[in-house]
């Protein structure tokens, strides 16, 4: 910690006491000021991030050793996912995210119909992302390529007879593919799980966007959830390249 | 000081005329609705603390049975299988609901508001929600024992909690997932708290030491506990579908979960124990009448403890099939840790030396604290050296370690704090006298039970076996003779805290004439904290400004 | 919060961020729209940079890629840039652990199988 943190000052917090007091219905009582209090809501909020990236951190990092021990594994499986859905859902997510900041600056600017429209738009592209999500597990499920009892590695170690171009891959590393895939099952669920808590806290958002909750100048809920689905974004930034784009040009 | 009588510092107020505040947090409201659903931090504390209480309690009762199977060299009390249930059991819940939360969640919900003069914690609804998170995570794992029990140990260590085991292993995993949510949600209560809602003129380096443990083990709560969330999660899933992330037969490598599941749980150590390094820098500074020697080497040894504490969990896999090299690399900063904790320990008795001892209870926890505490930390660094880690890990040498760190230093300062704020927290004193016989006999049974357990290790008797060579008898009755006492010596404070709740005697104010903010209120303390925000003008640990404060008060008393 | 206040949060703030409160600041729509075409640009750059072979540069590429994305996205859409200092401490302090759990396991991946071949 270094000293420039250890500075309250404390002419600050009377002046704070003295215009500051009680003027809003979200106001709680234990503030002395809203500001206070609207600083205290976002340092929580990237605390709770800081979290987030220490359990995302330790996927990515499983993800790091496997990748190295098992790389051909890797390279062909991850070329059965398909990059061009994997593609269009990070377009989709980097604009639900472009949403996400609109409807921000809305509710700062208290432009309560503008704020309305883009929370919606925010959730529809999420349940957009969400439905291709579906439909890529839905085809991995029919190639029985979801780790456990009914795996098959047969198009990893026989890519001729499906008509893909690729190298066959030993049998032994060829099971090693389901070490992939089950990072990718749980990486991407897990993500998928946080959109599905967003989304849910977007219906609740747009409920009290609604009720005019956020035309006042109150806007720390709408703030403090575009974090959370910024971060949502950032980790599938990631995840994009790293599950969709290990080595795309097989047999150059 | 002035108002020293004898050999005690102890002020009450006249037992003729004194009474308790007429409104005081807890009387503010009655009804089961009134605690269930309260924000206040005080109330929130008292509920983590009747159920760190109960979880104690039975974390004991498994303790007991442990001892008493290992009473005889063969596995008669219980078969071999039910042992591990036994043991893991305890560990389970002595760690994850009962070290992890107790002293954060009793001490730390009661009096970090307080200390900082504030009105509550930042988050007041996030505070509660934790608490019944940790219910839930806690309801959990008495369902896993309930269903049938786990025996994977407290470590989860897998492939044999993935694919070897038939007993509960998700639910218990699911458990402590939960119960690590309520650890994040507090840690990020604290540091907010403590960066937001400082009152004017609390500067850092004015903050009571307490708080800067806190701040480093919340530190920790909230850059570790999800990595062990994630390995649990992990752990569930291969379960569940019979994958191998961490099972070498299909290409997983177990030492991953080794290097996950640590780099949360020795971080989680000091998670346990930096609270408790807090509670015994006040104690030890009011007990002395001295300002903490070394404030600033304190304060930032809590800090350094938080940061080495994430250099150096690969000790616990020396002899798991890591890198030698790695391995020399983490012996040497665990050598480091030692550093910080030695800084604490010189500091304390530096703070001792020409100050005015007096030896009330919570002293003699304090002292206990201090001994012990140095015993576990040394041991640990015979652990810590690649060469002793050989022939010492796995055996009762680490358990008797980890006992003395855990039991020796949490414990102790969680006990400490107890009798210390008790009368903040109740308005009323403890007993004195049966209190000291407490503190007097927890250290008694606590070294008769462990110090044989560090030969037993020596000698090299492996841990975690129900059955053991007939000549390891003796040092085991003793180590079991020595748990009898140790848990007579806990079952007293709880009947005499209960006792003391109507019969004890009305502390006032500041029964220690210590200096700290939450001293200078009515105990117990109104709902609202404060009639109006504090100012903090002097520094802190300041028995002069208090003295002062004192003499120019005497018409206001009460 | 009175309508002079929000007047004033309203006006990019001309005050310097202290150390521990930053005025609030708001970014403008136009802005948001050049971050929002620069990542769409950089996904469809590190789309088409995965198809060429380019030997191990295609990881190192794949990720700088997402880094810079990830960083446009975190000073910009989560308004690290104009936050106080602790705001970025505490993103420092994240990206920190998690290199250090990467960094020091990573001591043992790397060397495990040193003098046993």
């Amino acid at each position: 910690m270094d000293s420039a943190l250890a500075t309250t000052d404390p002419a600050d917090l009377h002046a704070g006491q003295e215009h500051g007091h009680v003027s809003l219905p979200q106001h709680r009582h234990h503030f002395e000021t809203v500001e206070q209090q609207r600083e205290a809501g976002s340092f929580g909020m990237w605390l709770f991030l800081l979290t987030e990236i220490m359990f995302f951190g330790g996927m990515f990092f499983a993800y790091l050793v496997y990748r190295n021990w098992y790389y051909p594994a890797f390279a062909v499986a991850s070329n059965q996912l398909s990059v061009s859905i994997g593609t269009l859902n990070t377009m989709l997510l980097i604009t639900s995210g472009f949403c996400m900041a609109i409807a921000v600056w809305a509710a700062e600017m208290r432009k309560r119909s503008l704020l309305l429209a883009m929370l919606m738009l925010t959730t529809l592209l999420g349940i957009v992302f969400l439905g291709f999500k579906s439909s890529e597990y839905y085809e991995k499920y029919e190639l029985h390529h979801i780790p456990g009892n009914n795996f098959n590695v047969s198009m990893f170690t026989n890519p001729a007879g499906y008509g893909i171009k690729e190298a066959p891959l030993p049998p032994d590393m060829a099971q090693k593919t389901q070490v992939f895939f089950f990072l990718y099952f749980a990486m991407t669920g897990m993500h998928a799980l946080h959109m599905i808590i967003g989304l849910g806290l977007l219906c609740w958002l747009i409920w009290r966007a609604n009720r005019g909750d956020f035309s006042s100048g109150y806007v720390a809920p709408v703030e403090n959830f575009g974090l959370y689905w910024h971060f949502i974004d950032i980790v599938w930034l990631f995840l994009y390249p790293l599950l969709y784009l290990i080595n795309r040009h097989p047999l150059h | 000081m002035s108002t020293a009588v004898g050999n005690t510092i102890v002020s009450l107020p006249d037992q003729s005329t004194a009474q308790l505040p007429k409104r005081h947090y807890i009387n503010n409201e009655y009804g089961l609705l009134s605690w269930l659903l309260t924000e206040d931090h005080k109330r929130i504390a008292l509920l983590y603390l009747f159920s760190v209480t109960f979880f104690f309690f039975i974390g004991g009762a498994f303790a007991g049975l442990i001892r008493l199977e290992l009473l005889t060299p063969q596995p008669d009390l219980v078969a071999a299988d039910t042992y591990n249930k036994f043991f893991t059991m305890h560990g389970l819940i002595m760690i994850f609901l009962f070290l992890v939360p107790s002293i954060p969640g009793v001490m730390g919900n009661f009096l970090i508001p307080l200390m900082l003069g504030a009105k509550d914690l930042a988050f007041p609804k996030l505070n509660l929600l934790s608490w019944y998170v940790y219910m839930a995570g806690g309801t959990l794992t008495l369902a896993a024992l309930v269903l049938g029990g786990v025996d994977t140990g407290w470590t989860f260590t897998a492939p044999l909690s993935t694919h070897y085991l038939n007993t509960h292993v998700i639910t218990a995993a699911m458990a402590i997932f939960i119960t690590g949510f309520s650890s994040i949600l507090t840690g990020i209560n604290f540091i907010v708290t403590i960066h937001r809602m400082r009152c004017p003129g609390m500067t850092w380096f004015r903050m009571p030491l307490f708080l800067w443990a806190h701040y480093a083990a919340s530190l920790l709560m909230v850059l570790g506990t999800p990595v062990l969330a994630v390995t649990l999660v992990l752990v569930a899933l291969e379960r569940l579908f019979g994958i191998g992330v961490f099972d070498p037969a299909k290409g997983g490598d177990p030492l991953l979960f080794q290097h996950l599941f640590w780099f949360y749980s020795h971080p989680a150590v000091y998670i346990m124990i930096l609270p408790g390094m807090g509670v015994i820098s006040e104690v030890v500074s009011t007990f002395s009448r001295k300002r903490i020697f070394g404030y600033t080497a304190v304060a930032f040894s809590s800090v350094a403890i938080a940061l080495f504490g994430f250099f150096v969990w690969e000790h616990h896999m020396f002899i798991m099939g890591v890198s030698s090299y790695s391995a020399l690399v983490f012996s040497l900063l665990t050598m480091l840790v030692a550093v910080p904790s030695a800084i604490k320990i010189f500091n304390w008795a530096f703070t001792l030396q020409k100050g005015s001892i007096t030896f009330e209870t919570p002293m003699l926890y304090c002292f206990g604290f201090m001994g012990l505490f140095t015993i576990g930390g040394l041991t640990g660094v015979f652990l810590g050296s690649l060469g002793m880690d050989v022939h010492l890990t796995e055996t009762y040498f680490v358990v008797a370690h980890f006992h003395f760190v855990m039991v020796g230093g949490g414990l102790m300062a969680f006990l400490a704090g107890i009798h210390f704020w008790w009368p903040k927290m109740t308005g009323r004193m403890y007993p004195e006298t049966i209190s000291k016989l407490a503190a007097v006999t927890t250290f008694i049974g606590f070294n008769l039970t462990f110090l044989p357990q560090f030969v037993l290790g020596y000698l090299g008797l492996p841990r975690r076996y129900a059955a053991y060579p007939p000549e390891f008898q003796v040092l085991n009755v003793l180590s079991t003779a020595g748990a009898t006492v140790l848990g007579f010596g806990y079952m007293l404070p709880m009947l005499y805290l209960a006792w003391s709740l109507k019969y004890g005697a009305i502390a006032g104010s500041n029964p220690w004439q210590a200096t700290g903010l939450e001293w200078q209120i009515a105990s117990p303390p109104p709902t609202e904290n404060f009639t109006e925000i504090p100012i903090m003008d002097h520094e802190v640990y300041d028995y002069e400004w208090l003295a002062n404060k004192t003499k120019n008060e005497v018409t206001t008393v009460g | 919060m009175t309508d002079q206040a929000i007047h004033d949060h309203a006006n990019p703030s001309m005050h310097e961020p202290r150390s521990e409160q930053a005025q609030l600041h708001i970014v403008t729509p136009a802005q948001y729209l050049v971050v929002y075409l620069v990542l769409i640009a950089l996904t469809a750059l590190t789309c088409a940079a995965a198809f060429v072979d380019l030997k191990w540069a295609n990881a190192v590429i794949a990720l700088a890629i997402a880094c810079t994305q990830v960083v446009i996205v975190v000073l910009f859409d989560m308004h690290v840039a104009y936050q106080s200092r602790l705001i970025k401490l505490t993103i420092g302090a994240g990206v920190f652990m998690f290199l250090v759990m990467v960094t020091m396991t990573l001591t043992d991946y790397i060397s495990r199988s040193w003098g046993m071949w």
